[in-house]
């Protein structure tokens, strides 16, 4: 990208944002959006770790029709805790507060985010939300699942459960203040030059993302304090004994927790966009149709909760719209996957291991995408809901789909982060080992779904055909906790010995690869004026429509018609 | 350590909605797999193919093309729009159950479920038997938290909700023995909340309900409410004639109420479980709030009671609860969903060992004996 530089200001000659103040103070303090994406890379890192550690629990437990280590009590509190710990801890504020803290001011051409102060509170709310569920799980646990279904968390249900409650409801105040300052720093700090469809996909993900966020979570917070509510004063919310309406609960919770969903997947989609045009050397394809498909799926998002409820008690006609809009909302996703396939056609393929993510991602998606339309079809939902195949589909798409895209991320944008690289031939095999771990732990669960194996249960003895699946399962669980692992060793191991990364190591396309890496503490030395188009890759005949037809326009000159 | 031999891949067909089912399922595990495909092999060949070095035509590539752009939007739609109309018209039919289906009332609690037929009023914990060919419609409801009430491999599900009556039917077809699951988490020993479905010849199933379930003499529900009432001295207010103290019962099931706030309301089971849970909310025009609210009752007692006002429904003679009990077995009618009950607490030291099906009862399904017993 051509940036010309007008503005000119003092900078730290040899400093980067890593260097430019080394005491602990200095990181705890930083308004750096940078700084804060590694505060917060460490400890979504260090979640997952948790999380993960609950996962291997609950495939060895069940390797047996009557467990192996755990009791009863034990197993529900370690699936409880895995849920709530990978989603509120991990899923929601891994690619928005991590990959796009850091790199969203950095591809918009800004300076920082619009709130930087605001920044670091989310990461300390996010913290105090962290140590108040380890916390609840370190004096009991709770017993609830992740869902907190009513009546049983607000009545039946003890433990440190408000404790727990709370903790969720704080990492939504995290993730609404992410989503405020992301959305004021697109509409507001974009650099001269930055027009709306020169963005990247990335960001246009973010801000579909942000938008999700401060619409919904303001509904989970406010149901998860009724929860605590009933708990400590009776008043009658959720619990028919008091008056209230149990499926009232659900209904709430699902109008946030499907826009969940996508809070976790749109991310992953942006990543996505960023990796394949990139790694391809193409404008991606269709980038009004992926930018758009974005909106769509965040705003139909808003509008399916009750695919979770059509054996809740609601009304057939109610589970008759709502499967209908499930179905709609499938749409966009596919047109996504389908741009993104013919972004590769003719393009220059570099199968560097961010591209081997993003093909795995591609495959593991599209399952993850089509076994939702079991669950949407409302025949086929009554008998796979809350089975294993709910659980296998979930998976692919928050794992199969969101962790496969933040690992992608994290590959790509690593030397920019760090300013080292990584042993690219390992991390190509690992990122094929997660796809082989990944695919042998999930597809036996469908099965086994299929044939009926309800989700949390701990005992299976009556049922033992269902075992060889579990035992299948595991086996691949033990492959994907290795392929999970290795990223975190020969990461850690470039921060000191991997070979130095120049300003773009890639040959991507976008301003954050313009700036050093890693980048000085402001970013850029000047304000970026951007004069080309998005994914404008030099040596590609260029042939959409806002480059006249087939003609590469001439560099205009700058006009600085943006604000700032 | 079970034999690893047993390696199935599908749930067996044994209800009416198992082939529709998976006729669905099957087409969309088609539809999964060749998309899938699809996607994968042109994924992996275009990047093979168009590899960074490798010597192919990259010459003039497509960054916009509205015409595939409607292809793969209009393909995947109309695709979605045929599964999503099978799937809801399957859904209709399972959430419509035929008039003439017979009677079961299901009560949920943790962690058991406990069953009572209609109009036999024989009552079973942990399984549930039917005969084989004919249309059964549950109507369920929990005593505590949400549970669900699930038979894999008669692809029913649906939830049985704590302060409300739900439904669903099924209808059996082949006879054998079934997976009941709970299949909404329940806390504690949730896992261990099932049991068997046995589908019986309807001369077994005949045999079974003669043998008396888990009672030595079963009532009738209508018997059992009939017991509750008199227990509970009902009729010193609710007499054989509308009084000053409160409306009679006689042929008050399916009357429009007027209340006191101007509102009204049909007089059906989830009303009179309200009026007897929680009768302060809605007071009939032309009376006081003098009743008291029988809150301690059990999920089954209110369905018994229900059972007994429905049985006073069209009944123009006065009758009292002693002459219900003992002229034996009111017949309910076919076309209600909410009547009956069912025991949660069996009456404690009752003792019937059951023959036949049961008896294989083991692991999950073992049948209790005491009441209430969480397996």
């Amino acid at each position: 990208m051509s940036a010309t530089h007008i503005e000119e200001h003092e900078h730290h000659e040899e400093l980067n944002y890593l260097t430019n103040g080394k005491t602990v103070r200095s990181w705890l303090l930083t308004g750096d959006h940078k700084r804060i994406a590694i505060l917060y890379l460490v400890s979504t890192a260090f979640f997952f770790m948790i999380g993960g550690i609950f996962a291997s629990l609950i495939r060895i437990e069940l390797t047996s029709p009557t467990g192996v280590l755990l009791e009863t009590e034990t197993y529900n509190r370690v699936f409880s805790a895995h849920g709530i710990v990978m989603i509120f801890l991990f899923l929601i504020p891994s690619i928005p507060a991590v990959l796009g803290n850091f790199v969203l001011p950095i591809m918009i051409g800004a300076r920082d985010l619009a709130f930087p102060r605001l920044n670091l509170l989310s990461w300390y709310v996010y913290m105090a939300a962290g140590t108040l569920i380890t916390w609840a799980l370190v004096i009991g646990g709770v017993d609830t699942g992740w869902t907190f279904y009513t009546p049983l968390s607000t009545t039946y249900s003890h433990g440190p459960i408000s404790l727990a409650i709370l903790g969720a409801f704080l990492a939504g105040f995290s993730s609404i203040f992410t989503a405020i300052n992301f959305i004021a720093t697109v509409h507001k700090m974009r650099a001269p030059g930055m027009t709306w469809f020169r963005l990247p996909l990335f960001v246009w993900a973010m801000y579909g993302t942000s938008v999700v966020i401060l619409l919904g979570t303001p509904v989970i917070a406010i149901t998860l304090a009724l929860v605590m509510v009933e708990r400590w004063t009776g008043i009658g919310i959720f619990s028919p004994e008091l008056g209230g309406d149990p499926v009232l609960f659900q209904h709430l919770f699902w109008f946030y927790s499907h826009p969940a969903v996508y809070i976790m997947i749109l991310p992953a989609f942006g990543v996505m966009s960023e990796l394949i045009a990139n790694f391809t050397r193409k404008r991606v394809f269709g980038y009004h149709f992926v930018a758009f498909s974005t909106l769509a799926i965040a705003g139909l998002g808003f509008l399916v909760w009750g695919h979770h409820m059509f054996v809740s008690s609601q009304s057939m006609y109610e589970g008759i719209v709502f499967s209908l809009i499930s179905f709609l909302v499938a749409v966009p996703s596919a047109i996504k996957v389908f741009n993104w396939t013919a972004t590769i056609y003719k393009g220059n393929v570099r199968l560097q291991t961010p591209m081997i993510y993003a093909i795995c991602f591609l495959m593991l998606f599209t399952v993850g995408g089509l076994t939702g339309l079991f669950l949407a079809s409302m025949g086929t939902d009554v008998h796979l809901t809350a089975t294993y195949f709910i659980v296998a589909h979930f998976h692919y798409v928050m794992v199969g789909g969101g962790v496969t895209g933040f690992l992608g991320g994290i590959h790509y944008w690593w030397p920019k982060m760090t300013g080292r690289m990584y042993p690219d031939g390992i991390a190509k095999v690992n990122a094929i080992l997660v796809f082989i771990g990944f695919t042998a732990t999930f597809v036996p669960q469908f099965i086994v779904g299929f044939l009926g194996m309800p989700r949390r249960y701990h005992y299976y003895y009556f049922a033992p055909e269902f075992q060889i699946y579990h035992i299948l399962s595991t086996l691949g669980a033990s492959i994907l906790a290795v392929a999970f692992f290795t990223p975190a060793t020969y990461l850690i191991w470039s921060l000191f010995k991997g070979e130095k990364a120049s300003a773009n190591p890639w040959g991507a396309h976008g301003l954050e690869w313009e700036t050093s890496s890693p980048p000085d503490s402001h970013n850029f030395h000047s304000v970026p004026i951007v004069t080309d188009e998005v994914y404008d890759f030099p040596g590609v005949e260029y042939a959409h429509p806002s480059h006249g037809h087939g003609k590469k326009p001439k560099p205009t000159e700058p006009v600085a018609k943006e604000h700032q | 350590m079970p034999k690893l031999s047993n390696f199935p891949i599908a749930p067996e067909q044994a209800s009416t909605f198992a082939a529709e089912h998976d006729a669905i399922f099957y087409t969309l595990t088609i539809l999964t797999v060749v998309f899938t495909a699809l996607v994968g092999v042109l994924v992996l060949f275009f990047a093979i193919k168009y590899r960074e070095g490798s010597k192919v035509d990259r010459s003039r590539p497509i960054y916009e093309h509205m015409p595939l752009e409607i292809t793969w939007t209009v393909i995947p739609l109309l695709l979605g729009l045929v599964m999503f109309f099978f799937g809801a018209r399957l859904f209709v039919k399972m959430r419509t159950p035929p008039q003439e289906a017979m009677d079961v009332f299901i009560v949920g609690k943790q962690w058991m479920w406990h069953a009572q037929h209609a109009p036999s009023g024989v009552r079973e914990n942990n399984t549930l038997h039917v005969p084989v060919n004919k249309a059964v419609r549950l109507t369920m409801i929990s005593q505590d938290v949400i549970h669900a009430f699930y038979v894999p491999e008669f692809r029913m599900q649906y939830m049985v909700v704590p302060g409300r009556y739900t439904t669903q039917w099924f209808q059996a077809t082949k006879t054998g023995t079934y997976h009941l699951f709970c299949n909404m988490y329940c806390g504690g020993q949730h896992s261990e909340m099932g049991g068997y479905v046995y589908v019986m010849e309807p001369k077994d199933y005949q045999a079974w309900l003669a043998n008396g379930g888990m009672d030595m003499k079963p009532m009738t529900m209508e018997q059992r409410g009939a017991a509750t009432y008199e227990k509970l001295a009902c009729g010193n207010c609710h007499t054989n004639k509308d009084t000053d103290r409160a409306p009679t019962l006689l042929g008050l099931f399916g009357k429009t109420r007027k209340f006191t706030d101007g509102s009204s309301a049909v007089a059906d089971e989830a009303y009179f479980r309200k009026s007897l849970i929680d009768p302060y909310e809605k007071i009939n025009q032309g009376y006081t709030n003098t009743m008291q609210a029988y809150n301690e009752l059990s999920e089954e007692e209110i369905l018994n009671l229900i059972a007994y006002v429905k049985s006073l429904g069209t009944t123009a003679e006065p009758r009292t609860g002693t002459e219900v009990a003992a002229s034996k077995g009111v017949s309910t009618t076919g076309n209600n969903q909410g009547q009956n009950e069912l025991a949660v607490g069996a009456l404690a030291g009752e003792k019937v060992p059951l023959p036949g099906p049961t008896s294989k009862n083991l692991a999950v399904g073992a049948l209790s004996t005491e009441s209430g017993a969480n397996r």
